[in-house]
C-alpha cells in the first residue's frame, strides 16, 4: 500500500471526503503529506471555509453607508456618528458546550472578544443566545448550569458586561444545545484595524498564551455532528483563561492604538493555520513560518498539533515595518509570551518549516478557497403537513386566566435574572438600560449623547414551520426590539445554527432561511456585517437522527443618537394609556400558546409585512423621540397578554385593558396569538400620542389604562373577562427559573 | 483631590473608577500601574479598583498585596493618606493587612450582579459624612467572594469602634453582622465590596454613591 492510498483512506479523518482529496490532488500536482491533507481539512471544514453555506451568502445584502466593515474581516463595524464605530459579531459554541458546557461557554466569550478586539475595538457588551432541551431534565439542568457558569467565569473576570440575550427551551435542543455568543467593541474609525499580512518582508509575531494540545481538531469537530463518541472529543474542547485574555486585549488594543500594528488576527477556529493562512489570503502573499518557534506548552509536540491546536489566548500580530521593536516593548510590559515566527514573502504560497526542512508548501488561494457545494433543498413533508394543519377543531380553554399563568411561568418566556444576576452587566459603567428591563440592551457611548442597542433575536418555531417567513421574521422582530429602547436599527450579524446540510430537508431550512434574512435585511435597511455557521447540529436517538430547530439567530445593533430618549418595559405609574401599535393577532398558528397549552407545534407563522414592520418601528421611535412615551414593548412568544403581563409585572403596576375585536376572531388567538409589527407603548399624553400616530399613519388601538393590583382584560364581545392579579403573575413569572437552575 | 488609581494586570473596574474620580474628584485623576515604586507626588486618595488582579490566582486580591506599589500604599496610609479598595480593591486591602478580616466565597456560592440596599451606620468619617446616620443608600454588588469574615473578637472592636461604616440591609453574600464596607483604625482606609463608582450618574440608574465621594471633598477641605 502506498502512503497516497492510506492518506486518501484516511481523508475522512480529516474531515475530507475522497473527492475533495482527489481535487486537493489534482489542484497541486502531487500527493499531500498527511499534515498537509490535515491543513486542508480544517481550512475546507464548514467552520472556516463555509463550504455548504458561501453561495448562499451572495444573496445577503453588506453595504450602506452605515458599513464601515462589512463580511469577511473579524468583526463586521457600523458607524454611529461622531467618529465612533462599533464592531460586533455573533459566533457559536454549540458542540464544544454540550460535551463540556463550563468550557465550552467560557471559550466561546473569550473566541468571540478576541474577533472583537482584533478590530482595535474595545469590547463593551456581550449578549448570549442560549437554547436547551426539556427543562424538567437532568441533562439541561446540567448544561445550564454549566454553560452560565462558564459565561460568568469568563466575561465576568475579564470585565466585559453580559447585557442580554435570549434563553429558550425546547426539545430538539436536548443533546444538542446553542450557545451563541455575540459581542459589540467600541472603536474611533482611524482605529479600525484589519487582519491582513500587509506586504512582504513584513514579520510575523505570535503573541499570548503557549500551545498545547488541547482543542486538536476544534474546527473539523465542530463540522460533524455529535454522537457518543464526541464524548471520546474532549480534549477538543479547549479550557479558558480570561485573566491571559485580559492582558491580551489590553496589549493588542494598545499596541493598535499606538500605530505599530499593520495587521492583526486572532487564533480562532484552526489555530495558528486559519489565522495566518486568511491574514495572507487577505495580503495576496505567501509566507513562511519556522514552526520551530511557536511556544509550546509541553515536549514533543509535533507539526500537525502545533499547527491545528486551538489553545485560547492567542493572537498573531504584524508590525508596521520598523516598528517591530516598538512592538515588541510593549507587549513585553504586559509579559506575555512574544516570538517573532515567520515573515511575508513574494510568493504565494503557506510555507512551514520544522526542524529545517520544509512540511507544508501550499498555495495560499487553495488553502482559502474551499470547494461549494450547491445542494438541492427538499422540503420535509412532515413539517409541510404540520403547517398546513387545521386548527380550527384546537378548542378554546375555559380559563383563560390560567393560560396566562401557565404560559408567564413557561421557561422560555419566564425572567431570566436568575441567569442574568450571575453576570456582571453593569462592569464599564455604561449599561444604561440592564437585562431583563427592555427588549434590547442599552449602553451609553462616554464622551458623546448616545447610546448603542444590541438584541439577539430568533423564534426558531417559526423557521421550523417557515424557514423563509420565520428567518425573516427574526430580523423584524431584532429590529423591532430595538426601536422599543428607541434604537434606529443599524446592521445584523448572523448565526445560522442547523442540522446536516447533506440531508435535503436540512438543506432546504438553510437555504429558505437565507433567502429571508436577505430580504428583510434589505427591507429593513439593516445589512449583514458578517456571522457565523454552525451545521451538524443534530445527533442520534436510537434509530432516528434528530435535527435541532432550524435557528438562525439574528443579532442586531441601533444607535440612540440621544441617550436620554428611550424607552424600557416597564410601567410607570397608574393613570397612564396603554396602545398597540399595530393590529391585533387573528391566529393561534405557530404560537408558544398553541405548543404550550395543546402540545402542537402547528399552523401556518403570522404573515410578514415589512412595509407595515418599517411603519411601526417609525411611529415607535417618533414617539419616544419626541418624549410622548417612556414605555414600550414588543409581543412576543405568548402574544398581548404576555407582553401586558411582562410590563405590568416589571413596573409593579396593574392594568385594565378591552379588546374591541371582532368575534370572528377566536379569543385565545386575540389574547394569545403571535403576530408581527405589534408594538405596546404606556403614556401619560393620550391627545399628543393619537395625533403623532395619525401622523405616521400606523393602525393603532387605544386598549385601556394603567393602574390597579391586576392585570384585567376584557372581551366583551367574547362574553370573556379575565383578571388575574399581580401578584400571582409575579410568583409565575419569577419562580421556574430558580428551580431549574436549582 | 489628587487621586491615583491603581492598575494590576486583570484589574478591571480601572477605568470606572478612574471615570468617577474624574468626574467628582480630580479632573486630572490618574492611572498607576503595579510595578511602580512610588505614588505621583502630591497624591491624597489612593483608588484600589475592582476586578481580577492577577486572575484571582492564589486568592483574590493576595498576589496583588505583595506588588511594589501596595509597598508605596502602606506608607501612603500610615501617612495618614485616604485610600478606597472596592471589591476586589477591598480584597487587596484585607490581604495587605490595611484593614483586617477576610472575603470568602458568597454564601451561595455564586457571583451576584444586582443593586442592593446598604445602611449608613457611622457618618463620622472621611467617606461618609455627606451622608445622614441610618440613610439607606441603593448600590450595586458585583462579586463572587464577598462573604466578609473576621474572628469574634475583631467583629467586637470594628463594632464598638464604629468601623463597620456600610452594612447590607438584606445581606447576598452571607458577610457577618451584614457587613459591607469597613474603615481602619484611624479612619483614612474604607474597603467595601458594593461599587459605589458605579452609582454616580442618573443615566446608570442610581447617584447614591455620590455621598461618598462628595464626603472625601469635604473631609479634605475640613482637614
Amino acid at each position: 500500500m502506498t502512503q497516497a492510498a492510506t492518506l486518501r483512506d484516511r481523508a475522512g479523518t480529516f474531515g475530507l471526503s475522497t473527492e475533495e482529496f482527489d481535487l486537493l490532488v489534482t489542484r497541486i500536482g502531487r500527493e499531500p503529506n498527511a499534515l498537509e491533507a490535515a491543513i486542508v481539512g480544517a481550512m475546507w471544514s464548514e467552520h472556516c471555509g463555509y463550504k455548504n453555506s458561501r453561495p448562499l451568502f451572495r444573496h445577503f445584502p453588506t453595504t450602506g453607508p452605515q458599513v464601515l466593515q462589512g463580511p469577511g474581516e473579524n468583526a463586521g463595524v457600523v458607524d454611529i456618528g461622531d467618529g465612533w464605530g462599533v464592531a460586533f459579531k455573533m459566533e457559536s459554541h454549540n458542540h464544544p458546550s454540550a460535551v463540556e458546557p463550563v468550557q465550552g461557554a467560557a471559550t466561546g466569550v473569550g473566541g468571540i472578544l478576541r474577533d472583537i478586539f482584533a478590530m482595535g475595538a474595545r469590547p463593551f457588551a456581550v449578549l448570549d443566545s442560549l437554547r436547551f432541551g426539556n427543562p424538567d431534565s437532568p441533562r439541561t439542568r446540567f448544561l445550564l448550569n454549566g454553560v452560565v457558569e462558564g459565561i460568568a467565569h469568563y466575561g465576568n473576570a475579564i470585565g466585559v458586561p453580559t447585557v442580554g440575550g435570549e434563553v429558550t427551551f425546547h426539545p430538539s435542543y436536548q443533546e444538542n444545545p446553542l450557545v451563541n455568543v455575540m459581542a459589540l467593541g467600541l472603536l474611533r474609525h482611524e482605529d479600525l484595524a484589519k487582519g491582513t499580512m500587509g506586504e512582504v518582508g513584513n514579520t510575523i509575531v505570535y503573541v499570548g498564551s503557549k500551545t498545547g494540545r488541547d482543542g486538536l481538531g476544534g474546527a473539523v469537530f465542530a463540522s460533524a455532528d455529535l454522537s457518543n463518541a464526541s464524548q471520546a472529543d474532549r480534549p477538543a474542547v479547549q479550557v479558558g483563561d480570561p485573566f491571559m485574555e485580559k492582558l491580551l486585549l489590553e496589549a493588542t488594543l494598545e499596541a493598535i492604538q499606538a500605530g505599530v500594528v499593520a495587521g492583526v488576527q486572532d487564533m480562532g477556529a484552526a489555530g495558528l493555520v486559519s489565522s495566518t493562512c486568511e491574514m495572507a489570503y487577505r495580503a495576496g502573499l505567501g509566507i513562511t513560518m519556522d514552526l520551530d518557534l511557536v511556544p509550546t506548552r509541553e515536549d514533543g509536540m509535533v507539526p500537525m498539533e502545533l499547527c491545528l491546536s486551538e489553545s485560547q489566548e492567542r493572537m498573531i500580530l504584524v508590525p508596521v515595518p520598523g516598528k517591530e521593536q516598538e512592538l515588541l516593548n510593549l507587549l513585553a510590559k504586559w509579559e506575555l509570551d512574544v516570538v517573532t515566527i515567520g515573515q511575508v514573502e513574494a510568493h504565494t504560497n503557506y510555507r512551514l518549516t520544522w526542524r529545517g526542512e520544509v512540511v507544508c508548501d501550499l498555495p495560499v488561494d487553495l488553502l482559502n478557497e474551499a470547494p461549494k457545494y450547491t445542494r438541492e433543498g427538499i422540503e420535509s413533508e412532515e413539517i409541510r403537513a404540520k403547517r398546513e394543519r387545521d386548527l380550527s377543531g384546537v378548542p378554546v380553554p375555559g380559563d383563560l386566566g390560567a393560560v396566562l399563568t401557565d404560559l408567564l411561568a413557561h421557561p422560555t418566556i419566564a425572567s431570566k435574572r436568575p441567569i442574568y444576576q450571575r453576570f456582571d452587566h453593569q462592569v464599564m459603567t455604561n449599561t444604561v438600560v440592564v437585562p431583563g428591563a427592555a427588549d434590547a440592551a442599552v449602553m451609553r457611548v462616554k464622551g458623546s449623547g448616545m447610546g448603542v442597542a444590541a438584541t439577539s433575536d430568533c423564534n426558531p418555531r417559526f423557521v421550523y414551520l417557515d424557514p423563509y417567513a420565520g428567518a425573516a421574521a427574526a430580523v423584524a422582530e431584532a429590529a423591532r426590539n430595538l426601536a422599543c429602547v428607541g434604537a434606529t436599527p443599524l446592521a445584523i450579524t448572523d448565526n445560522l445554527n442547523f442540522g446536516n446540510p447533506h440531508r435535503p430537508e436540512v438543506y432546504y431550512q438553510l437555504e429558505r432561511a437565507v433567502h429571508g434574512i436577505a430580504d428583510a435585511c434589505r427591507a429593513l435597511n439593516t445589512p449583514v456585517t458578517g456571522g457565523n455557521v454552525s451545521l451538524y447540529n443534530q445527533y442520534t436517538e436510537g434509530d432516528e437522527r434528530v435535527a435541532i430547530h432550524p435557528t438562525p439567530t439574528i443579532g442586531m445593533v441601533g444607535v440612540l443618537p440621544d441617550v436620554t430618549k428611550r424607552a424600557t418595559m416597564d410601567l410607570k405609574g397608574a393613570g397612564h394609556t396603554l396602545y398597540l401599535i399595530g393590529e391585533h393577532a387573528d391566529s393561534i398558528g405557530a404560537s408558544q400558546y398553541l405548543e404550550t397549552v395543546h402540545g402542537l407545534e402547528a399552523g401556518h407563522v403570522p404573515t410578514l409585512d415589512l412595509t407595515r414592520e418599517q411603519a411601526v418601528i417609525d411611529a415607535a421611535l417618533h414617539l419616544i423621540r419626541a418624549g410622548l412615551t417612556d414605555t414600550a414593548h414588543d409581543c412576543a412568544e405568548g402574544g398581548l397578554a404576555v407582553a401586558l403581563s411582562e410590563m405590568a409585572i416589571a413596573g409593579n403596576t396593574g392594568l385594565t385593558v378591552t379588546l374591541n375585536a371582532p368575534t370572528t376572531t377566536r379569543a385565545d388567538a386575540l389574547l394569545y396569538g403571535e403576530a408581527h409589527a405589534r408594538i405596546l407603548i404606556a403614556t401619560p399624553d393620550e391627545a399628543g400620542t393619537e395625533a403623532a400616530l395619525n401622523a405616521q399613519g400606523v393602525p393603532f388601538t387605544r386598549l385601556g389604562t394603567t393602574g390597579g393590583d391586576t392585570v384585567t382584560i376584557a372581551l366583551p364581545g367574547h362574553h370573556i373577562h379575565l383578571s388575574v392579579t399581580l401578584s400571582a403573575l409575579t410568583h409565575a413569572f419569577t419562580t421556574p427559573l430558580a428551580e431549574i437552575l436549582g | 483631590m489628587k487621586t491615583a488609581v491603581i492598575q494590576f494586570p486583570g484589574s478591571n473596574c480601572d477605568g470606572d473608577a478612574l471615570h468617577a474620580a474624574q468626574l467628582l474628584l480630580d479632573q486630572d485623576a490618574q492611572f498607576v500601574w503595579h510595578t511602580e515604586a512610588g505614588l505621583p507626588q502630591g497624591t491624597e486618595l489612593v483608588f484600589l479598583p475592582g476586578g481580577f488582579s492577577y486572575g484571582d490566582h492564589l486568592r483574590s486580591g493576595a498576589i496583588a498585596a505583595r506588588s511594589p506599589i501596595m509597598q508605596a500604599v502602606k506608607a501612603h496610609a500610615e501617612r495618614g493618606g485616604y485610600v478606597l479598595g472596592v471589591c476586589n480593591g477591598f480584597q487587596v486591602l484585607t490581604e495587605s493587612g490595611l484593614l483586617p478580616g477576610a472575603l470568602s466565597r458568597n454564601r451561595d456560592l455564586h457571583f451576584l450582579c444586582r443593586p442592593v440596599h446598604l445602611r449608613v451606620e457611622n457618618t463620622g468619617t472621611a467617606f461618609t459624612g455627606a451622608y445622614t446616620k441610618g440613610q439607606v443608600i441603593e448600590v450595586p454588588i458585583a462579586h463572587g467572594e464577598g462573604n466578609y469574615y473576621a474572628d469574634p473578637e475583631t467583629i467586637a472592636r470594628l463594632e464598638g469602634e464604629g468601623q463597620v461604616v456600610f452594612r447590607y440591609v438584606d445581606n447576598p453574600n452571607g458577610s457577618l453582622n451584614d457587613i459591607a464596607g469597613i474603615v481602619s483604625e484611624r479612619g483614612n482606609v474604607l474597603g467595601m465590596m458594593p461599587h459605589p463608582e458605579r452609582a454616580v450618574e442618573a443615566l446608570l440608574g442610581s447617584e447614591d454613591g455620590r455621598g461618598l465621594f462628595d464626603s472625601l471633598k469635604g473631609a479634605l477641605v475640613s482637614r
